[in-house]
Parts: C-alpha cells; structure tokens; sequence
C-alpha cells in the first residue's frame, strides 16, 4: 500500500521532442481519488504529460509511480490506467457493445456475465439499448460517452481525459460536466482531467495544476487559485485581472502598504509571499471586487476604502451584469470593473464617458511579484 | 459565350478525343481481331468466328502456362501483400534515424527498369545456387510489386487516427492483438486492394518472368513463344482479349473496393 495522498507520483519528470522541451521537470502528486485537472494554453505540455502516464510516450528524464509501483517499465497495455482520448478513438469496425467489452476479453468472462457488465455500462452512460449501434451512427455526446464506458467497464485505479468534453457545445458540455464528477464520486477512481477550460477546471477539480510551457506554475484547489494565485501568469490565466505597477513601502497590521501607480497608497495582502522594502511589485485586483458607483456622495460603500474618480471608457450590459472600462488618472491601461446590477433602477445604465468612483474591500488586492 | 471561349472549348473536346484514340484504339484491335476468321491480322476482316476462343480450350502448353502463372501470381501477392503491411506500418506509425532513405529504397523497384531486375536476378540466383524456376520468378515478382502494395497500404494507414491502436493498447490488448483487432481490419480494403493490384501487376510481367523462368513458362512467356507461328497469332489475339478483359476486371474492382473501404469506414475514422 503506497501513500494514498502520492498515489500518482510524477518526479522531476521531463520530456523533450528533438530540441523541444514539452514537458519541463514537473514534480506532481496526486491523491487517490482525487479529481485532479492539468489545466493550461494550448502547446503546454498537457497531452504529453497525460500520454506518459498512460504509457504512451516515456519521460526523457524522471520517474512517474502508481500506486507505489515505478512505471518505467510498464507497457501501456499493462498499466493500471485508462484513458478517454480527446478524438473519443471510438473503433468505427465496431458496434457501441463491441467498443465497449473491448477491453473485457483477458477476463474470459462467460457470454452471460460480458453481456450483464456490457449492459450495466450503457446503463451508467444512459445509452441502453444502444449495444448494436454503429459508431458511426452516434452524436457527438453519445461517443464521448461510449468512449467513458469503455475505459471504465476495467475497473481501472486512474481514469485519464484529455479534453473528453472539448468537442461538445456548451449546454450538453455543462450536463457532462456535472455527470462527470458525479460519477468520479461514486466510483471513488482518481481522474486526471486536461483541459484548457479554466472555468470547468474550477467547477470539476478537487485541485488543479496550471501549467505553462512545460512547467508546473501551482498547484492548488480551485478556491485558492482563484484567490491565491502565486504569479501574475496564474492570475492572469484564471478569470481575468487587473494589474498595477508599484513598489512596497512598508508593513501594517499584517497587511503590506504599497504605492501603485493610480491608487496611491493603499493596503494589500501578499499571497505569494513577503517582498521587502522599495521591492517593485504588482497590485492585483479582480474586476468583481472593485464597486463603482456614480457619485461621489455614495462612494465609498460601507466597509470598502477608496473612492477613486475614474471615466468610463468602455460599458457593456449583460443583463445579470456589466462590465465596465475605466480609466483612472496616471493609469495606462483602464480598469475592468465587473458590477452586479442589484438595483433595477439605479444599476447597469453608466455610459461612456461618465464619471465614477472606484472604491474596493481592504481584503480586495493583493501583491504578485513583478515579472 | 465568346466566340474564343467556344472555339477553346471546341478544341479541348478535341484533344480529348485524340488522347483517348490514341490510349485505347491499339488495345481494341486485340479483341477485333480476335474474332476475324482470317489467320492474318490485316483489314478488311474476313468473317466473323469464335474458333480461337474453341482453341484456347485445348491448348494444353497453355494450360499449363496459365497454371503457373497463377501460382506466380499468387503468391507474389501475397508475399509482397504481407511485407508491405510491415513496411507500412513502420513508415507510417514509427518514426526512426534512416527512415526517409529505407523509404526510398522500397520504392526503388518502381522506376527501376525491369530488365535490370531480371538480368541481376538471373546472374544472383545462379550464383547462388536457387537457380531458376517459378520460385525465381515469384521472388522476382514479389520485387517488383512490394512498391505498389506499400503505397496502397500507406495511404490506406496514414488515412485513420493512430489513437485508435493507442485506444486498443490503453485497452490492454498487446501490439500483436492489437494488429488483429483494429490495425488490420481498419486496412482490410487496402490489403484487399493491394492483393488484386499485386496480382495484376505479376499476372502481366514479361520481362522478369522471360529471364527467370527458364522451362516454366508463364501466359506472357507462352504468348511471346507463339508469335513466331503467325498461324497461331489469332488464338493469341483471342488469349489476349481474355487477359485484357480479366486485368481490367481485376483493376477496376480494386479500385472500387479501396474506394468503398474509404466510405463505409468515413466518419469513425476520419473524426
Ligand atoms: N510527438 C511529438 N513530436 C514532436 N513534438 C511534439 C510531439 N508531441 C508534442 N509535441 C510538442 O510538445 C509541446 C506540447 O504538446 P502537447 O500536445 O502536450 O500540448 P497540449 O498542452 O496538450 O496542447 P493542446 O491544448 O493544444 O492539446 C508542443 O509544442 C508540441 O508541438
Ligand atoms: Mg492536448
């Protein structure tokens, strides 16, 4: 028995194409039963990380462990791994039942037993009836199903998908979002999910890996990188951001006292670690937690600091909420503002060109190191 | 339409038609006269018969011709058949120091002469004691087809997702398994196509067989041998058209079927 929280243990693991480095000494852990996401732009290393594991490609340098054992010199078709590839790789001579007891035939389970594990796994896909299909004959939802089926009906410890959900619209890819992770629940088998959908890696994830370039950036659950991101790359990725230049000038209550470049000089937490005095730093802070309002009267709002006067550069409406530019003096690039509009009347009509006041919570910013 | 556009097109139509007299019209004399009573082949035609074809029928040198070379073809169908599924694979799915190069070596046979195939042949295989023979001539043969069979089967393996033999290892099949559950039956049409293209391509070779086949005569060896006997020309002529009529047979079913195989296995493979 190996330690369920290294149940998958990737080791300074590296993997070079020719002069390409795909994957660049990444060191990951992860826990037995955890939905786990790779999550980062396309080219990052993603796919090729999730081949290693299933055996597919072997690292150039460093070892990758399941369950305790070492997998160097374990062949794909030998690993404790299944996985839902990104094209679904449904085998088209085949029929929906055939696909799916693909795997089964080590077993040689009696006729009975095949058709009853068979019939069980449509079930669970919600595709009964369907065993006699024709791969060709199925939509776009229903192979990414039988391709899940497939994989599962072994019974593997790691379930591997790359971008299973890339390839389906928006409503059904919400549906199969939400059965996924139900289902990774009720089986208990650890999942390791790419994609490069930061909101659906939030939505699934236990924890999430960022990756860039080859490398690990963090690794943290979806909350903490949302609201602890280590870098501006990391912040930038995950929902959007807005940075300010400045540079620390002291401590206070915990918090660091920064001057940036617009607000002055304001109170910030530092969630990638201390910076010293005078060090060049950038204040992060996200378009929901800036509150704008258009006049100055009302700003700031109870518990929030601020009150910065600022022009609307840019206003879209979105009904639930708007979106806003704002400029503010001595800043080059404006503000995105995110606002709820609460009040029917009084919210979400701000037009080009109006003045407002930005004002925001004192647990609002934070400090990222400079690049 | 302008007059320019119409004469263009007057004169494309044209060189069209040339193009397929000058392609076709020589082949058809084959079976024309075929069919002349007339021992020579000249216009006009004396009378209309089947006798050459009631000549075929009891010929038995070429009976006997025709035995071997089937058995020639046969095998040099299969022979290449199998080895290029290999060559294929590995120039489709590996990629290796030396690959471009072993490539063209394979190719090779395509454009070189056969005539040199068969004279090297000839001075190798008696030098080094296998001698001649049907065997010689099917070894010969599979040369000169492996290229053809190779090109079929690429085409055929570069055209479906090699996820799929990925799937069937992640599925815990080995590579041998694998092979036969998903490789080959995603290229059978191709192998099919291979088979009948291979088949051909030894059923009409002249030269090769000529230089190798020393006592065992193959149909276009028997053929060759009988033109020196204008008597026996139109049972030739009539030998000819049957050939003709089989190959094209033979060409046009390979093709349909590689073309079928590329349809029916469609959307799952191409997606
Ligand atoms: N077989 C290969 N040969 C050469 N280079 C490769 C190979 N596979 C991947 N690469 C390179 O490695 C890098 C990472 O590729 P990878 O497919 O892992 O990215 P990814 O994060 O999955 O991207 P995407 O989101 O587009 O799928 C890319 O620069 C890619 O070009
Ligand atoms: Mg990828």
């Amino acid at each position: 028995m190996s330690d369920p929280a290294r149940f998958i243990d990737i080791q300074k693991v590296t993997k070079r194409f020719g002069s390409v480095t795909a994957v660049d000494a990444v060191d990951l852990q992860i826990a037995r039963g955890e939905f786990f996401s790779l999550l980062g732009a396309s080219g990052c290393g993603k796919t090729t990380l999730l081949r290693m594991l299933a055996g597919f490609e072997s690292p150039t340098e460093g070892e990758i462990l399941i369950d305790g054992q070492p997998m160097a010199a374990v062949a794909a078709h030998r690993r404790p791994t299944n996985m839902v590839f990104q094209s679904y790789a449904i085998f088209p001579h085949l029929n929906v039942g055939q696909n799916i007891a693909y795997g089964l035939r080590k077993e040689r389970l009696p006729k009975l037993e095949l058709k009853k594990r068979v019939d069980e796994a449509l079930e669970m896909i919600k595709l009964s009836g369907y065993a006699s299909r024709r791969a060709d004959q199925l939509s776009g939802g229903q192979r990414q199903r039988v391709a899940l089926a497939r994989a599962l009906i072994r019974r593997p410890k790691v379930l591997l998908l790359d971008e299973p959900l890339g390839a389906l619209d928006k409503k059904l890819r919400e549906e199969m979002q939400l059965e996924l992770r139900q289902l990774q629940e009720s089986l208990g088998i650890t999942f390791v999910f790419v994609t490069h959908d930061q909101e659906e890696a939030l939505t699934m994830s236990d924890r999430i890996a960022v990756m860039s370039a080859g490398n690990v950036l963090q690794v943290d659950d979806p909350h903490s990188l949302y609201e602890r991101p280590s870098c501006a790359q990391v912040a930038a990725f995950i929902g959007s951001m807005n940075f300010l230049k400045g540079k620390v000038r002291g401590r206070e209550n915990g918090h660091a006292v920064v001057e940036a470049e617009g607000l002055g000089t304001i109170r910030a937490e530092a969630v990638a670690g201390e910076f010293g005095e005078g060090a060049p730093i950038l204040l992060a802070i996200r378009p929901e937690k800036l509150a704008i309002t258009d006049s100055a009267e009302r700003a700031p709002l109870d518990n929030y600091v601020g009150a910065i006067e600022g022009k609307i550069a840019a206003a879209s409406y979105l009904g639930d909420r708007s979106h806003y530019y704002v400029t503010l003096p001595g800043v080059q690039r404006p503000l995105a503002v995110a606002a709820q509009n609460v009040d029917r009347e009084t919210e979400g009509w701000l037009q080009s060109g109006a003045p407002v006041w930005l004002s925001w919570q004192p647990k609002g910013p934070i400090l990222l190191p400079a690049e | 339409m302008s007059t320019i556009a119409r004469q263009g097109r007057g004169f494309r139509a044209g060189y069209a038609f040339l193009y397929l007299a000058f392609l076709y019209i020589p082949v058809l004399f084959l079976p024309l006269f075929s069919f002349n009573s007339g021992i020579y082949v000249a216009f006009p035609i004396q009378g209309w018969t089947l006798k050459w074809y009631g000549t075929l029928l009891v010929n038995d040198r070429l009976h006997e011709a025709l035995g071997n070379s089937l058995e020639v073809a046969v095998a040099a169908a299969l022979i290449s058949t199998t080895l290029a599924i290999f060559a294929a694979k590995a120039f489709t799915r590996y990629r290796y120091r030396g690959q471009r190069l072993s490539l063209g070596v394979v190719m090779l046979p395509m454009v070189m002469p056969d005539i040199i195939v068969g004279v090297s042949l000839l001075i190798l295989l008696n030098q080094v004691g296998i001698g001649l023979g049907l065997h010689s001539v099917i070894i010969g043969h599979t040369m000169i087809c492996l290229p053809f069979a190779v090109a079929v089967l690429m085409s055929r393996m570069e055209g479906f997702d090699r996820n799929l033999e990925e799937a069937s290892l992640d599925l815990g099949e080995g590579p041998v398994a694998t092979f036969f559950r998903v490789t080959l039956p995603l290229i059978l049409p191709g192998v099919v196509a291979s088979l009948l293209l291979t088949f051909t391509i030894s059923f009409d070779e002249f030269i090769i067989a000529f230089f190798l086949s020393a006592t065992d005569t193959t149909l276009p060896v028997f053929i060759w041998s009988q033109l020196r006997f204008p008597q026996r020309l139109p049972t030739v002529l009539a030998l000819g058209a049957c050939i003709l009529v089989f190959s094209a047979c033979l060409v046009v079913f390979s093709e349909w079927f590689r073309r079928r195989g590329q349809v029916s296995a469609g959307p799952g493979v191409w997606s």
